[in-house]
This record gives structure tokens, sequence and C-alpha cells, in this order.
């Protein structure tokens, strides 16, 4: 017993356990977040199902309980008809469950997904296909809806942006005349025109847009649900539509991965439920860079002075320390700090400065972009001074005399062979901050994130990165689906789905780090650094 | 920028010494570390400094180019000159020094760069950027350390791919670089094996026609090999400086003659 204690066998037994712990923890919750997030976009089989009392539902059985009172839950969709999206139904009072193949899934602009089967197809209130030719025109009907629909959002967006975005920049050019008191009549009137000629353009726009959207209106379907009621929709409301108790394995597979399609590229409906989360992953990454574009030079140039220059006292100790604390701060604190310094300070100061005419409505002084980048390079820096310091340590003696004994001064020394020797140490701390400020919701909610914005901070229009708008983030996505969306338990899925892709994109982002920094050290190779 | 190589065929006036050292106490803290020592150092010779451990023998080096400057808590008094000047004078610029005195270490260290960019560096941050100038100067540099031959091929490799003596030999190019009159070595072979070793104390032999070396060694074979002069010192002072020939077959002093023989140290 003497023995085993002595030889520290025991002991490494103990440091492999904790370490298999953590391991193990880990792969769990990457397991829990996979496991529920991948399968969100699969057409699952849709089962019909009879109670003992005559009544029927359609649906997709998500959860089977046996307690003492078995009992399954099945999503029955039509949140319009029913109410909710989930029903729970007692086995035992089941008289039949079957899989008929004409059950149809359609996905709805509103109202989240539709169950039930297709009777027929209208145009302008006479039926023109019924039966089965109805699936096949449907389906032509509904793409020929959905192109329609496709060219007026591409007019709204891009023509009628455009001339929006004219018409406020003219407004504001009154404003700002008025503003310095250099607005004659001929001036005000030339503007007045120009806004009026681009209102009638907007205007004819419109129109056509309306026309557009006009010519799919007259298109319905009508389906009929689980007990037997009709029900009519739009085809310009219907985005896909599938019947998946038919399906083959390729087509289940066609239909998920056009889902996922949607799902990163696309832009969110239905209050964030459904949809794409394209604006979220791009404020995500856009921000994470900014962040790191912004707290690298900031805390390599902190640590250099700190480390190379600073007399090692206890002051520098001290500012040390403090540095260490910073990292602890909870990150709410950082973000009212920003919201206070960033936001109001900065930024009003800005709108003073720059955009006097436009206030009380603020241009800088609310929440940005910009604003939320910089409050969390403040609130990563403390890592990337610390891991520039480890780095700078590591860089050995003997190569610094080296580079002075040829007679280079310290700034060489420093600028050509510490810091380069330090870049995959640097790159390390980078990596570290990447992950904790991509992660970040807390300080974001109130220094620029919202739950929907309407437009990207980079776009085609002049000066293409707007810094100041507001912007989406995966993070504050999951909160908002998973806390504050209309129907949490049929958004549940969609949290999955959601954290798996912030992982996936904080991982992303941190492999090419690692491999920036895996070239710096063969390039350095050999070196202990 | 950079002078011309020097030619060996015409020394320089060897008449006054190189470097003098005169009356130096030295003090690391309270310690003293250096007791009134006084050297000179000739011209185009090779000067070895021996002694026991702690002697003193490497910190006396690194006053030559005031390498000691980085250390904090340390006091120095007397006056080491190099051409008539005192080096530790309040007028004298530290980063021209060390151009004129350059120095190998104990341990080699390449900086983690190619080896074009070592024995460019120097150059470089003197302010040479012409790449014909700079090839020229790695080129002449890598054949008087005796390494051309072997890395021609890869002087975009890292430094790091060298062998240890290879490595070493890079150093001494490095330091050549720069044009220095003095070159200061710290126990060069010491982590060395015998075979590189032979190599760098022939190099020594070579580089004194062009260059004034003082060297520090332990091993007192190597002292007796490569210099004309050797300095034994002990405790912080210098015991006795002649002639590298007096010195090992007929020494002044009692204490010397112990130290050669063995008998401590």
């Amino acid at each position: 017993m003497k023995k085993l204690f002595k030889s520290g066998d025991i002991f490494l037994w103990f440091t492999a356990a904790t370490l298999g712990a953590i391991i193990m923890s880990v792969l769990g919750l990457l397991f829990v977040v996979s496991l529920n997030g991948v399968g969100v976009f699969w057409p699952a089989s849709l089962a019909e199902i009879s109670l003992k009392n005559g009544s029927r539902f359609i649906g997709e059985i998500t959860v089977e309980e046996n307690s003492e009172s078995p009992r399954i839950q099945i999503k029955t969709g039509n949140r319009d008809i029913y109410g909710t999206d989930f029903k729970w139904l007692p086995s035992g009072e089941i008289n039949s469950l079957s899989y008929p193949e004409d059950i149809m899934l359609v996905e709805r602009r509103e109202f989240g997904p539709f169950l039930g089967r297709l009777i027929s197809v209208e145009e302008d209130g006479r039926t023109i296909a019924s039966g089965n030719e109805a699936w096949n025109t449907l389906d032509n009907l509904t793409i020929r809806a959905q192109k329609l629909l496709e060219q007026k959002s591409k007019i709204e967006k891009y023509e009628i942006g455009s001339i929006n975005s004219e018409i406020e920049r003219l407004r504001l050019e009154i404003k700002r005349l008025k503003f310095y008191g250099e607005l004659d009549s001929s001036r005000l009137n030339a503007l007045d025109h120009a806004i009026g000629q681009k209102q009638n353009e907007y205007t004819s726009l419109q129109k056509t847009a309306d026309d557009l959207a006009g010519r799919t209106s007259g298109l319905m379907a009508t389906f009929s649900i689980a007990d037997g009621t009709t029900k009519k929709i739009h085809l310009d409301k219907i985005i896909r539509f599938a019947d998946p108790n038919r399906m083959g394995i390729f087509e289940k597979w066609f239909f998920y991965f056009s889902k996922v399609g949607e799902y990163l590229f696309d832009e969110p409906r239905e209050s964030n439920m459904e949809g794409g989360v394209f604006p979220a992953i791009f404020g995500t990454v856009m921000m994470s860079l900014l962040m790191t574009i912004f707290v690298v030079p900031f805390g390599v140039v902190a640590a250099l002075y700190l480390r190379e220059y600073a007399h090692q006292g206890w002051l520098v100790q001290l500012i040390r320390i403090a540095v260490n604390n910073l990292a602890g701060v909870p990150s709410i604190v950082f973000g009212i700090f920003g919201l206070g310094f960033f936001v109001y300070a900065c930024g009003g100061t800005l709108d003073h400065w720059l955009y006097p005419e436009r206030l009380p409505s603020p241009t800088w002084g609310t929440g940005g972009i910009l604003w939320a980048s910089l409050t969390l390079s403040l609130l990563t820096v403390p890592v990337v001074i610390v891991a520039t310091e480890e780095a700078l340590t590591s860089v050995p003696k003997g190569v610094r005399d080296a580079s002075l004994a040829l007679g280079a001064t310290k700034w060489q020394t420093t600028w050509k062979i510490v810091l380069p020797a330090s870049t995959p140490g640097i790159l390390t701390g980078m990596i570290l901050a990447m992950a904790r400020g991509a992660g970040e919701v807390a300080p974001l909610m109130i220094t620029g994130v919202v739950k929907l914005a309407p437009n990207l901070p980079l776009d085609a229009n002049f000066p293409f990165f707007h810094l100041d708008r507001k912007f989406m983030h995966l993070g504050f996505h999951i909160y908002d689906v998973g806390f504050q969306s209309p129907n949490v338990e049929a958004a549940k899925p969609m949290v999955f789905m959601t954290a798996l892709l912030l992982i996936t994109i904080v991982l992303l982002l941190n492999l090419t780090a690692i491999i920036i920094r895996a070239r710096l050290r063969k390039k350095y190779q050999g070196s202990t650094f | 920028m950079i002078a011309e190589p020097k030619n060996a065929t015409t020394p320089r006036e060897s008449s006054s010494p190189m470097m003098r050292a005169v009356d130096i106490e030295m003090y690391y803290g309270t310690q003293h570390a250096l007791k009134n020592v006084s050297m000179d150092v000739a011209q185009n010779e090779v000067t070895a400094l021996i002694g026991p451990s702690g002697c003193g023998k490497s910190t006396f080096l690194r006053l030559f180019n005031r390498m000691n400057d980085l250390i904090e808590n340390v006091r120095i008094e007397g006056e080491i000159t190099l051409d008539g000047k005192n080096i530790y004078d309040k007028s004298t610029d530290v980063v021209e020094l060390r151009k004129k005195v350059g120095m190998i270490f104990q341990k080699s260290n390449p900086f983690p760069k190619s080896l074009y960019e070592n024995v460019a560096y120097g150059p470089k941050v003197n302010g040479e950027n012409n790449k014909a100038r700079l090839d020229e100067i790695v080129e002449r540099c890598l054949r008087k350390a005796a390494l051309w031959e072997e890395v021609k091929d890869r002087l975009k490799a890292s430094a790091y791919s060298l062998s240890g003596g290879q490595q070493q030999r890079l150093c001494i190019a490095r330091a050549m670089a720069v044009d220095p009159e003095v070159i200061l070595m710290d126990e060069p072979c010491s982590a060395l094996d015998p075979i590189a070793t032979q190599k760098i104390e022939d190099l020594i032999e070579e580089l004194k026609h062009d260059f004034t070396i003082v060297i520090v060694t332990h091993n007192m074979q190597q002292a007796a090999r490569v210099s004309d002069k050797t300095a034994f010192m002990w405790m912080g002072e210098l015991i006795e400086f002649n002639n590298t020939k007096k010195i090992f077959t007929s020494p002044d002093k009692k204490m010397t003659e112990d130290y050669i023989t063995g008998r401590f140290g």
C-alpha cells in the first residue's frame, strides 16, 4: 500500500481520470447539441392517429413516454387551427396508427408548418386540378408564384431600397442646410423637386412590385386536415411542400440539404423561428473579425511595453495583477461601460461634431457593430496581453544579446527579433480572445445587437462598411429564439441548431488562426516558442 | 556604411594596443566582482582569459562591448579604451561600440530566421539595404567562417536546421558581417564536440589576421593552442598576464602554475 502511494501510480490515475471527465463533459455537450441540432431539418415520417373517442390527428411523433400512464407527443403543426404545435396523446386511447402516403407537409410564410391532404388547386375561384394531378399543378404553380415573389422582393430590396436611401439623403441635406442657415428658396425647390422625382420613381416601382404580387393572389390550394375540415392556403404563402411518407432516402436528403441551405443563406422568418440565420452568421463573423483587428494590436503593444520596456517593479506587478483581474470582471459590466463610454460619450460626441443636423435622432450615438466590437475587444484584451507577455518572456536571452551585440538598438531587437519570434504565442492569445469574444452575448445586448436587423453592416451602398449599424448575432439569436419567441417549444430544435452553428463558426475561425500559427511555427522551426 | 574587407597582407599598425583595460573595479550590488584589473589587448592577436569558474573572466570579457550595461545594479570604475577612447565615457554611442566590438556567445544563438537573414541582420540594422551588397557580405562572411561550402545551396533554410558546430560558425559569420575590429568569444566551444571545436579553433587561427580576438575558455589546452597571450584570473583578480608560451611553460606565479598543472580549479 505504501509502495503504491510512493510510486505515484494512484495520482497518475487520478490526473488521467480528471482529464477524462473534462473531455467527456465537453464531448457530451457537443453530442447533445449535435443530436438535437442536426435532425431539425430531416423530413420525418408523419403518422395519422385515430383515438378511441373518434378524433384524428396527423403529426410527427416527437416523444414517447413509458411512465405509469404512457403517452406520446406529436408535432401537429397547423398552429393557426389548433393554437399550438404539439399535442400529448395517451397511448391507451390510440385506436390506430398509420403512415398514409398522401399526407403532406407544407411550409408556409406564417403560422409554421401545415400538415394535411391536398384536395384541389384553384385559380381565381375555379378548380383547375384535383385528385392525382393536383400535386403536379401545385408544384408548377408554386414555382411560378415563388419566381414572381422573388422578382418583387428583388425590386423592393435593391431598387426601392436605393431610392429610399437617396430620398433619405436628400432629406438630410435639407435638414443640414436648414441647420446651418444656408437654405434659400431656390435650393429648397431643387431639392424638393429631386425628392418628388424620386418619390414618383418609388410609386411606379412599388406598383410594378404590387402587380407582380397581384398575379399570384388568385392562386389557392385546398387541403383537408386530420378531422376532415378543409383549409385554403394562398400559393404565395407556400415556401415548399413535401410528402415525407412517400419520399425515398435520396429525396429526403435532398429536402434536408435544401433546408440547410435555406438556414445558412436566407433571412429569418416568423420572428426568427423559421427560415435562415444568414444575417446573424454575418454579424457574428464580422463582429469577431473587427474585434480581433482592434484587440490584437492593442494588447500586443501594451504587453510589449509592460514586458520589454517598463521597469519591472511593484507598479508593473500591480498593473499585471489588475490586467489579470480585468479578465474576471463580469461581461455585462463591460457592456455597461461600452454603452456609457463608446455609445453615449464617443458616439454622442461624434454626432455633435459630424451630424448635428440629424439630432436628436442619433447616428453614432446608438448601439452599433463598431461599438460592440470595441466593447468586446476591451473584454478580451487581458487574454491577449497575458499570452503576449508569455510569448515575449519565452524568447531566449541569447538571441536578444546576439542582436544587441551586432549593434542593433533595443527597438530594432524588439521589432525584428523578439516580436517575430513571439507571433505564434501572440496568435494563441488571438485564438483565445476570438473564442471568448464570439461566444459573448450579454455586453452585445446593450451595445448594438438586435433581434432583427433589416440591413447588413456591409452592403453595396456607399461607403460599403456601415459600422454604425445594428447587427444580428448567433449568440443573441439563441437567447432570442429560445426564450423570447412566441412558441418556445417549437423553436427548441432551432436553438440547438443555432448553438451547433455558433460552435462550428468559432471552431472555423480558430482553425484558421491555428493553421496560420502552425505555418509560423514551421518557419521558426526548432525554436522553443 | 560597411567598410571594404580588410586585407590580411597589410596588418594595422600594432605599436599601441587595440583595447586597454585600466584599473577596472566592478561591483554586482555589494559583491566585488573584479578587483583592480588592468590588461592590454594587442591588435591582430588572440588573447585568452583562463581561470576557474566564477573568477570573473566572462564578466570581464563582457565589459569590452558593454554587454554588462543590461544588468541592473552594476557599478564599474576604471576605464576601458578602444583606439585610445574610453568606451565608458558618457559620449560613447553603445550601438556604435558594439558594431566595432562583436561577440560570440557560449551557447550558439542564431536568430529564428533563415541562414541568409542571420548574416544579413547586422548590416541591415545598420542601414544596408542594397541586395547585391548584402549578397556579397553574406557570401564573404560565410566563406570566412568556413561555412559557405556547406550551406551555399540552402541559404533560405532555417538557421535551426544546422548542427551545433555549424550554428556557432554561423554566429561567427554573423558577427563578422558588421565588420568589427574586435571579436569577443565567450567559451565558444564549450557546447561543441571535439571535431566542431577543432573547426572553430582553425577558424580563430584564420580570423586573427583580420580581427583582434579575446577568448574566454575553460579549456587550457585550447588556450595554449589558439592564443598568443594568456591572462589567468582568480577570484576577480588578474593573477598573471603574459605570452601564452611563457604562461604555460614557466609562469611567474605559483598560483598560475598550480592551476595549469591541475592542482586546483
